[in-house]
């Protein structure tokens, strides 16, 4: 600041050096203390903005696609390189850590090899019979890590390949080996060659089926461990299989040995009824595919079948219950293509996904749930013959032309898609397509139902039974208060009303869950009568407060009627409640929810819907009711004083000159008290089953995406798919909550603009 | 003057009414709110009769005694619907909710007794209440005194007697002197051991800590080993005291006969309290309840969280909001100068203020989602890396803790002093600014001088607010910090003294989780009660200051514009 032009008075030197010195400070001060503030402002601004990026930032990982690289081993890209050993591949894999693969030829040779070099590591020969070649070869499930090895003789061998990790020198090594889980002798499957064969079956109990077109023969063997000598004995039962009636191509038994699938020529395949082990069934002969079946495989769990054919087309199916209670095989799903004829077919370990590699050397990766194609990318020539998948589904081996290839697969959530979200899905074991939300399970090969849908409709139906009670509330309290309520009780009610914003949720929950959910149960036909009678109550009491004489009304002035009426309510509710039981008994036989779920087949749960309505309805009458109060007290007074000058009524006033006025006001508080009610968590947590149902039933409950996060989310492992699906729900809040409240600001500010003009 | 119902439907005053109605239906419901947690929480404290009764069911009678914890009327048939073998003659029956107690001895706390098959009640001035460690209250008469095994004095009988007064004031003394006996044990278990079982721990991340940064030299070694062994040293002696401690603790034990005849034992040490409701006249009863209340506030909770008090939920709670107060108080005002005095008012800065003003409005849960993932799992993720590498596997701040529990609620309530504060800024007189300046101050001086101190009410209230609301939220503590039961206060006389990375308790989530996770909810549920009126008295008076200030200022401000 210049101070030149300044009337200098002789004894006030403002030009000492220690007075520059002290301005000149000052001004830096000044200076820093306004980049300071720039800086803190913006950076808690930013902070706060954070949350939407954050958020955004966990989420966006799951809509990514696939992607595959060559797999890169000590900063070097791995080259393909030849097949180790000799002979057709029967079968290959990898170990957990994709560093092991193992392959199992039709000389019987099975080898394991570095998958980064190729090298082989170990090499087993198959003790065979003598005489006996192999003839075919059957996998129970690719994460058993358990197959066999049909003969020419009828016989059959088992195998297991596995890896002990040690770590000697602190540095990882992997032994492989191979295991006989029915021990070491070849077990004896039927009279003839076994041109076919399937294994499966689980812990103990396993079952192997094999032959040829004109004899087929099943195994049943259980294995029990002796108690006191810790020996296994096997128990074996045989039994014939009918005549399939279609050319065999390819055999496949569940797990639970109830049902075999046989794929046959073109496109024809059998499903054969195991259930009565003497005594099978053939259940449905059809046309599964209108060209050859290329591939045929189970999925994860083995209760689904993918069944590739020449066309190039790829389809789920499993069996479905159907009207009359029987299984039938059902097309379930068909995959997007290449419309190449499909060579091979790896199934995941882990989950629900599967990839194939087809003619084109087009390697394609899916997932079944979110029917999905994660990914398409030309990796190898025409002539790829074999694909499979490690364990952790992190790396792909290839076999083209005598060469292997590895390749790096990034796929971290392809169960996620947006119909696996929003849409309906049919999972496996469903009836029909469904919107399911299961977010985990006991057992490992479990197919995760993650539909958002029934979350989201819980939220809504949660808000919708709030807003019921509180919206009428909380206007018509808001209005009497603003436009009928004498000044002085006014500045009392409001902020007592206020005050009720900042009671905790949780208490609010506690006593819904504790004590309102238990008390309406027993006083069911109480309440609804209180809804009734409350209304009738203060008619009735206005009607006859008006026929009163002058001199008993004037005692209460205007806009002190809401006291006298407090009284009214609570005899009324009284009365109500007091007279719930005798209703009970005479209108419901005794008893409500019984009447409500034998005679009208409601569903009655303790905790419901109308608990949460009322309680939650109480969390956010404050919010409407403080917005709503605002905008009506601040209709300029001219206005409604006009209005009733001209002779209207005073509730011709507010209803024809005050409330229009108000109404965007209005609005805005009921969206932003929709907001609070659509975000709220404690009351639903504790006032609700949490059940994740799709179903409008004022009787049950719901859960909600609040109470879904609260409660699986510090379950949820960091960084998997359910972990980001819970960010998303939380971004999904976020957004709404967040568009709702701008909206209502937005029109609350135009209504300030406007008031302002008039 | 009579008006007809045509006529007064015509007037609109109906309508009137029935707005009238919502806000006496708004009062009743606030009202009656309050005063059920009011009259449940409090009436916890006080202590019931025991009441004494025959039993007869299908012509089997037994004897039964407890405190009567509610009566409610049900419909006679709904009970023989239930397969309870009543005379219909009557439409309803009265019932009685008991607190029957010696759950050790009957499997559950509770039972409920038919008003006519519960004969001959009484209230025995002999039937005593214990209050135990575990399993609950028990319920009985008093038969005899041990010491060491040997039994030292009896009394039989049902009826209060002198040599019974003599007995009862026998074990009164014998409970004190366990209880004190107690107070020195927990001294040296939770203080003494726990300092030394701290630096122990301390110890090991150091040496750990030396071997990550492959220190070759031993003299460091050699120094931890050395006060590793004197520590050990000191450990035994303690170790040596406590022994001696529990066996003169374990040296007396009671009998009782509880109701159907059984004598139960039970030490002295497992005694919190012993008294005889029956007995007691009104002073006495006030007495005991304002000592049970202090309980409350003041000491450990017992049996899984369903008896004694919450004082470590109270201390979790004040701490976690100090913490978030100390935090969001600087960066809310500061947020609020820059954008009602520095920044540019234009588009953008609308944009923000309303951004701001919805982030209000925004579900807690979600903050508790972005503490989760932001704070615990990336930001103390990373921390550890770089400064507890010597604890790991063990996670120090990349787990859920005190610290992270702050600042998401720091993050939570932030905007609600940036509104309140702009509030404030927004009210000062334009004239008065202008004033500072004209002056001679310079922008800075005018902020600190005038501004700030005359819009500090408001940021008072702006903090308040905030930590009325921070201490009633739950569902984001429950992803980033709370516990139901903490094993030490995150404040006590170990270095560092406040432990940022421990977990805590938590007056809200104490209500979800008693009421809602605990194993015998029937028992917790008074206690749950109690709580939630402390944290609404706490949060009604936060409340109610913040609205005194806001009213106070705007007396303030009318003044100032005239």
């Amino acid at each position: 600041m210049s101070i030149e032009n300044s009337s200098v008075i002789p004894d006030l030197d403002f030009n000492t050096p220690a007075a520059r010195r002290g301005r000149k400070l000052r001004a830096l001060k000044d200076k820093v203390a306004s980049v300071g503030i720039g800086l803190g402002g913006v950076s808690v601004i930013i902070a706060i903005l954070l949350i939407f990026f954050y958020l955004l930032y966990e989420v966006i990982p799951m809509f990514r696609s696939a992607e595959v690289q060559p797999w890169v081993h000590n900063d070097q890209v791995v080259e393909p390189y030849a097949v180790p050993g000799a002979g057709k591949t029967l079968y290959m894999a990898m170990e957990e850590q994709a560093e092991i693969g193992i392959r199992v030829t039709d000389q019987g040779n099975i080898i394991f090899f570095s998958t980064t070099s190729g090298e082989v590591i170990k090499s087993i020969q198959a003790s065979l019979p003598v005489g006996a070649t192999i003839t075919s070869f059957a996998m129970v499930s690719e994460n058993s890590r358990m197959f066999a090895l049909g003969l020419s003789n009828g016989q059959a061998l088992v195998f297991k390949h596995t890896y002990k990790s040690t770590y000697p020198d602190g540095k990882r090594v992997i032994l492989p080996n191979i295991a006989y889980p029915l021990g070491e002798q070849p077990i004896d499957v039927a009279s003839t060659a076994l041109e076919h064969l399937t294994i499966s079956g689980s812990e103990g109990s396993y079952a192997l089926i094999g032959g040829n077109q004109e004899n087929l023969q099943a195994i049943f063997i259980s294995q029990t461990e002796n108690m006191f000598t810790g020996d296994v004995e096997l128990e074996e039962s045989t039994t014939k299989l009918p005549d399939l009636g279609i050319k065999i191509k390819k055999m496949l038994l569940m797990p639970d040995l109830a049902w075999l699938f046989v794929a046959g020529e073109s496109g024809k395949m059998a499903v054969v009824n195991l259930r009565n082990q003497d005594a099978p069934v053939i259940t449905q002969v059809l046309q599964a595919s209108s060209s050859k079946i290329t591939t045929f495989d189970l999925l994860l769990g083995g209760n689904a079948l993918l069944l590739g054919n020449a066309e190039g087309d790829v389809s789920e199916w499993f069996l479905v219950r159907d009207d009359q209670g029987e299984w039938q095989m059902t097309k379930i799903r068909s995959f997007d293509t290449g419309n190449t004829s499909v060579s091979d077919l790896a199934i995941e370990h882990r989950r629900k996904g599967f990839a194939t590699i087809d003619a084109a050397g087009e390697l394609r990766l899916y997932n079944t749930t979110a029917n999905v194609n994660v990914l398409a990318e030309k990796v190898a020539q025409a002539n790829a013959s074999m694909i499979t998948l490690a364990p952790r589904a992190n790396a792909a081996l290839i076999e083209e032309g005598g060469k292997l290839t590895l390749l790096h697969i990034d796929n971290e959530h392809p169960e996620v898609s947006w119909s696996s979200l929003w849409g309906k899905v049919w999972y496996e074991g469903y009836e029909e397509p469904k919107y399911v939300w299961q977010s985990s399970a006991a057992n490992n090969d479990f197919e995760p139902k993650f539909s958002l849908m029934p979350l989201a409709f819980g939220t809504l139906k949660a808000a919708f039974y709030a807003m019921i009670l509180a919206t009428p509330l909380a206007i018509c309290g808001a209005i009497y208060t603003a436009y009928f309520m004498v000044p002085t009780l006014r500045r009392k009610v409001k902020p007592f009303i206020e005050l009720m914003e900042a009671l905790p949720t949780v208490i609010l929950g506690f006593l819904a869950g504790l004590w309102l959910a238990p008390f309406m149960e027993e006083n069911l036909p109480g309440i609804f009568v209180t809804l009734l009678m409350i209304p009738l109550a203060v008619l009735a009491f206005a009607y006859a407060w008006a026929q009163m004489p002058k001199q008993i009304r004037w005692l209460v002035p205007d806009g002190w009627d809401a006291l006298l009426l407090i009284p009214v309510i609570m005899l009324a509710t009284w009365f109500s409640i007091s007279i719930s039981p005798s209703i009970e008994l005479t209108l419901f036989d005794g008893n409500m929810r019984h009447w409500l779920t034998n005679d009208l087949g409601i569903a009655y749960d303790q905790r419901n819907a109308m608990v949460i309505g009322i309680a939650m309805g109480f969390a956010i009458i404050p919010t409407i009711f403080s917005i709503t109060e605002d905008a009506i007290f601040a209709v300029p007074k001219h206005l409604s004083y006009g209005s009733l000058a001209l002779g209207a009524t005073p509730w011709q006033t507010l209803t024809r000159v005050v409330i229009p006025t108000a109404s965007p006001g209005i609005f805005s508080a009921v969206m932003i008290g929709m907001g609070r009610a659509v975000g709220e968590t404690m009351i639903v947590l504790m006032a609700t089953g949490n059940t994740p149902i799709m179903d409008a039933n004022i009787f049950e409950g719901m859960r909600t995406l609040a109470a879904n996060i609260a409660v699986e989310m510090p379950e949820s492992e960091v960084g998997s798919t359910h972990y980001r699906i819970l960010f998303l729900a939380a971004f999904v809040l976020f957004m709404f909550t967040f568009a709702v409240n701008t909206m209502a600001e937005v029109i609350r500010q135009r209504l300030r603009n406007k008031y302002g003009s008039l | 003057m009579n008006i007809s119902v045509k006529e007064w439907f015509k007037s609109g005053s109906p309508w009137v009414w029935l707005n009238a109605g919502a806000v006496a239906i708004s009062l009743i419901m606030v009202v009656g709110l309050l005063g059920l947690i009011a009259v449940r929480g409090l009436s916890h404290f006080w202590p019931a009769d025991i009441v004494q009764g025959t039993y007869t069911v299908d012509g089997q009678s037994k004897t039964i005694a407890g405190e009567v914890v509610e009566t409610n009327e049900v419909l006679t048939k709904q009970l023989i619907e239930a397969g309870i073998k009543i005379p219909d003659d009557t439409e309803f029956s009265t019932r009685h909710l008991l607190k029957v107690g010696n759950r050790d001895v009957y499997g559950s706390d509770f039972s409920w007794a038919l008003e006519q098959f519960f004969t001959d009640q009484s209230k025995p001035a002999m039937l005593f209440t214990a209050e135990r460690r575990e399993w609950g209250n028990l319920y009985g008469y008093l038969r005899s005194l041990k010491e060491s095994g040997k039994e030292i004095a009896r009394v039989d009988g049902y009826d209060q007697s002198a040599e019974y007064i003599a007995l009862w004031a026998e074990l009164d003394k014998r409970v004190e002197r366990a209880l004190k006996i107690r107070e020195d044990i927990l001294v040296i278990e939770k203080h003494e051991i726990g300092a030394i079982n701290y630096e122990l721990e301390r110890l090991r991340l150091k040496e750990r800590g030396l071997q990550l940064d492959n220190v070759t030299d031993q003299a460091p070694y050699a120094a931890i080993n050395q006060r590793r062994k004197e520590l050990d040293a000191a450990y035994e002696g303690m170790q040596q005291r406590l022994l001696d401690l529990y066996t003169q603790i374990n040296r007396d034990a009671l009998t009782a006969e509880v109701a159907g005849g059984k004598v139960v034992e039970i030490q002295l040490a497992k005694i919190v309290r012993i008294f005889r409701p029956n007995a007691m006249n009104t002073g006495e009863k006030m007495l005991h309840y304002a000592a049970k209340l202090w309980e409350f506030v003041s000491d450990e909770p017992r049996e899984a969280n369903t008896e004694g008090g919450i004082f470590p939920a109270i201390f979790g709670t004040v701490m976690m909001v100090l913490l978030m107060s100390l935090l969001v108080t600087p960066f809310g005002v500061i947020a609020a100068v820059y954008l009602r005095e520095y920044a540019k008012q234009g588009f953008v800065t609308r944009l923000i203020r309303i951004a701001v003003n919805n982030l209000a409005g925004v579900p807690s849960i979600v903050y508790g989602v972005f503490g989760l993932g932001f704070f615990v799992y990336f930001l103390g993720g990373n921390i550890d890396d770089l400064f507890f590498a010597a604890a790991k596997p063990a996670p120090t701040f990349g787990t859920p803790g005190l610290m992270w529990a702050s600042l998401t609620l720091a993050l939570l309530t932030v905007p609600v002093v940036i509104v309140a504060t702009e509030e404030g800024l927004s009210r000062i007189p334009r004239a008065l600014r202008e004033g500072s300046l004209a002056l001679g101050a310079t922008k800075f001086e005018t902020l600190m001088k005038v501004v700030l101190p005359m819009a500090s009410p408001a940021m008072m209230t702006g903090v308040i607010l905030a930590i009325a609301r921070a201490a009633g939220e739950v569902a984001p503590l429950m992803l980033v910090g709370v516990v139901k039961l903490a094993p030490s206060l995150p404040l006590d006389g170990n270095y560092p003294f406040i432990h940022l990375d421990q977990k805590f308790m938590h007056l809200g989530f104490h209500i979800y989780d008693v009421g809602f996770q605990s194993p015998n909810v029937e028992a917790a549920r008074p206690l749950v009660y109690a709580t939630a009126l402390l944290l609404v008295l706490v949060i009604a008076l936060l409340n109610m200051s913040a609205i005194a200030i806001r009213n106070h200022l705007r007396e303030k401000y009318k003044a100032l514009e005239m």
